[in-house]
This record gives structure tokens, C-alpha cells and sequence, in this order.
């Protein structure tokens, strides 16, 4: 649930892009801001596309498969299910719901970060394996036997059953050993899309939209805090030099869990977000600069944004398109969209890891609420009488 | 026959857009972010003019609901002009990289098509989204030729957004109030002419906003340097006759 790019330890000796200029300390500040933003704005293409897509997929199963629209069963964390006709109640139990549902959050962070830090990696992996399996082939299967169900597709058993053999097998190799980048980026977007769709069945109606705004709380709590639970993760994973677990993490670029006995050595020059470009630009000027070896530098390099915003902000997208106003998905799109670019220019100034979620998600609830109560008697009306603005 | 007109509309209404999108944006990252930056700019104009028309106790007067809504467009338009100067001087300085500055004109291009995209979006988005469905020929047993005439009139839209965006960048950068007006007024004429689309008047009004939007298109075109290579045929034959 938060964003990671390592600050760079040396940022001192980073070249300038513009060489020979007069290297006043002001003139060095905005160089360097010039090198972020340059390769910043690939980087914030290289996270919209993915995040896009994890939409998309969203979206449009909403609005195609009637299952996930239907609330029949709830969550265990969700014992209150707003059956009651009045506002006030549904709001009671949609806050008790959400104050269960981070309970559990909470104690599920602090026990990780308490198996990380007494370096417990077995259990860890084991239990990462567990829910990713889990994901990958109960709701898999949960998912494709509604597609066909919506899509009236017969299949026998033993095909459906080679099917998701198939799925899941390559996506537990993919995913936590190795696999081509785009078939492991693939299956992180397919596994966020799904735990989205989970979230939007299983949770009552107003929990969800509490749960979206407890969570980005809890999210600008652990990572910002000093004692912070993901704060502790993201120093510790920086102190022992090693990657954050790749099931939990999208990287715009590879990540393998190999690369932990190899990396220890290694300087932090090439997690510090830049793209091979400038790395190579980088070994032209000052060669000796670079002690990292090649294969390292395509694997650690690139923006991390955790899995969990990109199921939440799926969760907005998805929960906004299922009242079938397509004004409304768009208005949250888009503000989501701008509310990660501003955590990203953030990170581009204080680079260090900054949480995802609460810009992003506060814009997107901002938009869906004022798109669905204010704008949209509006633009129906303007729509409906054909008159353009 | 509903799959064939929804892609029908859509296209009709987006395809200039997508295409001018893929040929002209879609490699440039920073691009395409201030593409997002312009629709959400247009976003927030929306919601303020919603805000407005909410409390605006007469909801039979639509023509000042489309007033007000140019109006805090255009105001928006002016912020988004100020914000992307602000940060012209950090891009311009990226023209090895990034071809945004190449042309002065680029970055009134950009934002104007993300104006026009946002805005035709959400005027049509919707009935297409009805025109998808299980059946439609115009909504609610009205006339059967509406959705093929929004989706010429959100085309126009698009292109009149992009238009406008670099007759009003260009009017500010070169401080030329006249320009600067014209862009209200045109954009206030063309919104107010689609009233009269709710009485089926689609021959005038479509008309009107065509010649509108041709004259603004070829006077952007003037203005951000273009040579249609007819004129300069004529002319060089012209010099050339003047000549012997």
C-alpha cells in the first residue's frame, strides 16, 4: 500500500544533464529536478497504463457479469449487513463494518512486519504463496464459471479443469519465482482486478465507500508516521538491501526474489528510479561511477506501487460504474488518474516512500459524490436536449 | 443493428480524436499527461457550472446554465494556460527529449483536445452507453436520427475545443484581446445554437456550428503556421506570372 523508490544514497555525485553550465547550488537543484521530471513522466505512463488496464478489467466485468453486482453473501469482517431502510443505521453498521474489516487490516501489517523483521521469510513466502494460490485458483475459477455462465458458454469439467491448471501453475512460477516481465506485470493486474471484484461482492453497499476512506487514512498513518508499520517495512527492506516481496508489489520493472543474495553488495545507484537511458548515460560520463553490474540494473530500477492501490482504486472505479452512470466512472478515472500523478511529483520531491492512496482516493470520492449528486441532473439534462457545452 | 451504430457513434464522434491521439500523443509521456491535466481542468469547469446551475433557482432557463458553464470554462481554460506556463520553463528545457516545445503550439494543442475529449465524453458517453444496450432508435420514442446527431455535434465539439485552445493560447501569449473574445463569442454561439436541437432544427443548427467550426479550424490552422500546399501552388504561380 505504498510507493517505494529508494532514495539514492549518492545523489550527490549524479551527473548534470546540461554539462557545462555554472554549477551554482541552485543551478544543481534544478538540474536535478530537470533529470526527475524528465524521466518522471515516463515513469508516471509506465504506472497509468497498468492501472488503467486493472480498471478496465474491473469496469467492465461490473457492468457485464450480473454476479458481482449482486450483494447474496457478505465478508466475515462485515457482520452488519445496512438492512435497515434508514440512513442513520446503515451509516452505524457501514462505520462498525470498516472499523472491523482495518482491525483486521491492522493486526495483518503489524504480524508481517513482525515476521520480516525477525527475518521469518519462510512463513512469509508460505503465507503469500497461500493467498496468491488462493486468488489464483478458487476465485479464478469463481470468475471464469460466471463469464461463461454470462456468456451462455458450455465447457465440460475436464477442459475448465486444464484451464485453470494452466492459469494458475504459470502464475504462481510468474509471480514468485520467474517469468517474461510482461506475463509477471499480467498476473499482478489480473490478481488486483480480482481481489477488486472480491471487495465490491462481498462488502455491503456504504461499507465500501467508508472502507475506501478508513483505508487511505490508514495508509497516510503507516507509511508517513515514524513508527509507521510500512514505514518500518520499507526501512528495513532498504537496510538489508533487499526487494519488498513481489507478490505484493507492482513493479514497472522485473523483480525477483533471486536477486536478494546477489543485490547485498550492490550500490543502491540503480534503485533509484531512473531508466536505462540515463543509467547508460550515466556509465558514458563518469564510468567509474558505476559499480553495478548490468543484469542488476534491469532488474531493481523503476517506480513500485503497491498491489493494494491498485485494488482500491479499482474498488472506487468499479463500486462508481456499477449505479450505470458512465459520467461518473469517468470523473473518478480521471481524478484518480491526476491524483497519482501529484503523489508521484511528491515523490519526485521528497523521494522516499509516500503513501498512494490518499490523494488519489480522496479525489476520486470528491469527484463520485459531487459527480452523482451535482453534475449529472446537469450534463442528463444537456445530454437529453442535445445542447453542447 | 445496435453493435453497428454504437460503433457507428462512437467512432463518428471519437475517431478524429483517437487518431489525432495516436499519431500525435500517445509516444510523448508528457503529453499525455497534460492531456489528463486539461480534462481534469475541464472536470473541475464542469463541476463549478453544475455547482452554479444547482443552486440557480429556475431550472427552466437553460440557456444560462450554458452560459454560466462557457463562461467558467473559458475561466478555466485561462487557469490551465497559467499552470502550464508555470511549467513551460521546466519542459521547455527537455526539447532533446520531448518533443512538447517543438512547437510553440503544442502544449495549446494538447490541452485543447483534452478539453474536447473530456467534454464529448460526457455528453455522449451515456447514450451511447443506451445505443449498446438491448435496442434503441432515438431515446424514449423521440426522433430516430438523435444519437447519429450528437455524435456529429460531439465531433464538432472536439474540434472546436482544440481550436479554440490554440486561438486562446495564442491570444494570450501575444496579448490580442480580439482573439481572446472571438473565442468566448463562438463558443457561446455554438452552445446556445444547440438549444434550438430539442425543436429538431439539425439543418440549421448542424450548418451553423459546421461553418463555425470550418472557419475556426482553417484560422487555427493560419495561426499555428500551417500551409495548405494548394495556396502555395497558387502563389508561387502567381509570383511566377507577376514574374514574366
Amino acid at each position: 500500500m505504498h510507493e517505494n523508490v529508494n532514495s539514492p544514497t549518492r545523489r550527490e555525485t549524479v551527473p548534470l544533464m546540461a554539462a557545462p553550465r555554472e554549477t551554482s547550488r541552485r543551478d544543481s537543484l534544478t538540474a536535478q529536478e530537470e533529470e526527475t521530471l524528465k524521466y518522471g513522466a515516463e515513469h508516471v505512463i509506465k504506472l497509468f497504463v497498468p492501472v488503467s488496464m486493472c480498471m478496465l478489467v474491473v469496469v467492465a466485468t461490473i457492468n457485464s457479469v450480473s454476479f458481482y453486482n449482486v450483494k447474496d453473501i457478505y465478508l466475515v469482517y462485515t457482520p452488519f449487513h445496512e438492512t435497515s431502510p434508514e440512513p442513520s443505521s446503515k451509516v452505524l453498521s457501514a462505520v462498525a463494518n470498516s472499523l472491523i474489516l482495518m482491525f483486521v487490516v491492522i493486526i495483518m501489517t503489524v504480524v508481517l512486519i513482525a515476521l520480516y523483521k525477525y527475518r521469518c521469510y519462510k512463513l512469509i513466502h508460505g503465507w503469500l504463496i497461500m493467498s496468491s494460490l488462493l486468488l489464483l485458483s478458487m476465485f479464478t475459477c469463481l470468475y471464469i464459471e460466471e463469464i461463461l455462465h454470462t456468456y451462455n458458454i458450455p465447457m465440460d469439467y475436464i477442459t475448465f479443469f486444464l484451464i485453470i491448471w494452466n492459469i494458475g501453475v504459470l502464475g504462481m512460477v510468474c509471480i514468485h519465482w520467474k517469468g517474461p516481465l510482461r506475463l509477471q506485470q499480467s498476473y499482478l493486474i489480473f490478481i488486483a482486478a480480482l481481489m477488486a471484484l472480491v471487495f465490491i461482492k462481498y462488502m455491503p453497499e456504504w461499507t465500501t465507500w467508508v472502507v475506501l476512506f478508513v483505508i487511505s487514512i490508514w495508509d497516510l498513518i503507516a507509511v508517513l508516521t515514524p513508527r509507521g508499520p510500512l514505514r518500518i517495512l520499507v526501512e528495513l527492506a532498504e537496510e538489508r538491501n533487499e526487494q519488498i516481496f513481489p507478490a505484493l508489489i507492482y513493479s514497472s520493472t522485473v523483480v525477483y526474489m533471486i536477486n536478494r543474495s546477489d543485490s547485498i553488495d550492490s550500490t543502491t545507484d540503480s534503485q533509484n528510479g531512473f531508466t536505462r537511458t540515463w543509467v547508460e548515460e550515466h556509465q558514458q560520463h563518469q564510468p567509474e561511477e558505476v559499480r553495478v553490474n548490468r543484469l542488476l540494473d534491469d532488474d531493481d530500477k523503476g517506480v513500485k506501487l503497491g498491489l493494494g492501490d491498485f485494488i482500491f482504486y479499482s474498488v472506487l472505479v468499479g463500486k462508481a460504474s456499477s449505479y450505470g452512470d458512465w459520467n461518473t466512472t469517468l470523473a473518478c478515472f480521471v481524478a484518480i488518474l491526476i491524483g497519482l500523478c501529484l503523489t508521484l511529483l511528491l515523490l519526485a520531491i521528497f523521494r522516499r516512500a509516500l503513501p498512494a492512496l490518499p490523494i488519489s482516493i480522496t479525489f476520486g470520492l470528491v469527484f463520485y459524490f459531487a459527480t452523482r449528486g451535482l453534475v449529472k441532473p446537469f450534463a442528463d439534462m444537456l445530454a437529453s436536449q442535445q445542447v453542447f457545452i | 443493428m445496435t453493435l453497428l451504430e454504437f460503433t457507428g457513434c462512437a467512432l463518428t464522434a471519437f475517431g478524429p480524436a483517437l487518431s489525432m491521439f495516436i499519431v500525435t500523443i500517445m509516444n510523448d509521456p508528457v503529453r499525455v499527461i497534460i492531456l489528463i491535466a486539461s480534462s481534469f481542468f475541464w472536470l473541475l469547469s464542469l463541476l463549478l457550472s453544475s455547482i452554479v446551475w444547482f443552486i440557480f433557482p429556475s431550472k427552466q432557463q437553460v440557456w444560462f446554465g450554458v452560459f454560466i458553464s462557457v463562461l467558467v470554462q473559458e475561466l478555466f481554460r485561462y487557469f490551465l494556460y497559467l499552470l502550464l506556463r508555470k511549467a513551460e520553463r521546466g519542459l521547455k528545457r527537455f526539447v532533446a527529449h520531448s518533443l512538447v516545445s517543438n512547437n510553440k503550439h503544442m502544449l495549446s494543442y494538447v490541452s485543447g483536445l483534452g478539453f474536447g475529449v473530456m467534454s464529448g465524453l460526457f455528453s455522449l458517453v451515456n447514450i451511447l452507453a443506451e445505443v449498446g444496450g438491448p435496442g434503441t432508435m432515438g431515446l424514449r420514442g423521440g426522433y430516430s436520427a438523435f444519437c447519429i446527431v450528437s455524435s456529429i455535434f460531439t465531433a464538432f465539439t472536439i474540434l472546436l475545443h482544440i481550436f479554440w485552445g490554440i486561438l486562446f493560447f495564442h491570444g494570450l501569449n501575444t496579448a490580442n484581446k480580439n482573439l481572446i473574445l472571438y473565442v468566448i463569442v463562438s463558443h457561446l454561439v455554438v452552445s446556445e445554437i444547440t438549444l434550438f436541437n430539442q425543436y429538431y432544427y439539425y439543418i440549421l443548427t448542424l450548418s451553423i456550428v459546421f461553418s463555425i467550426t470550418l472557419g475556426t479550424g482553417l484560422y487555427a490552422f493560419k495561426t499555428a503556421g500551417g500551409q495548405l500546399p494548394i495556396i502555395d501552388k497558387l502563389k508561387t504561380e502567381n509570383t511566377n506570372t507577376a514574374e514574366s
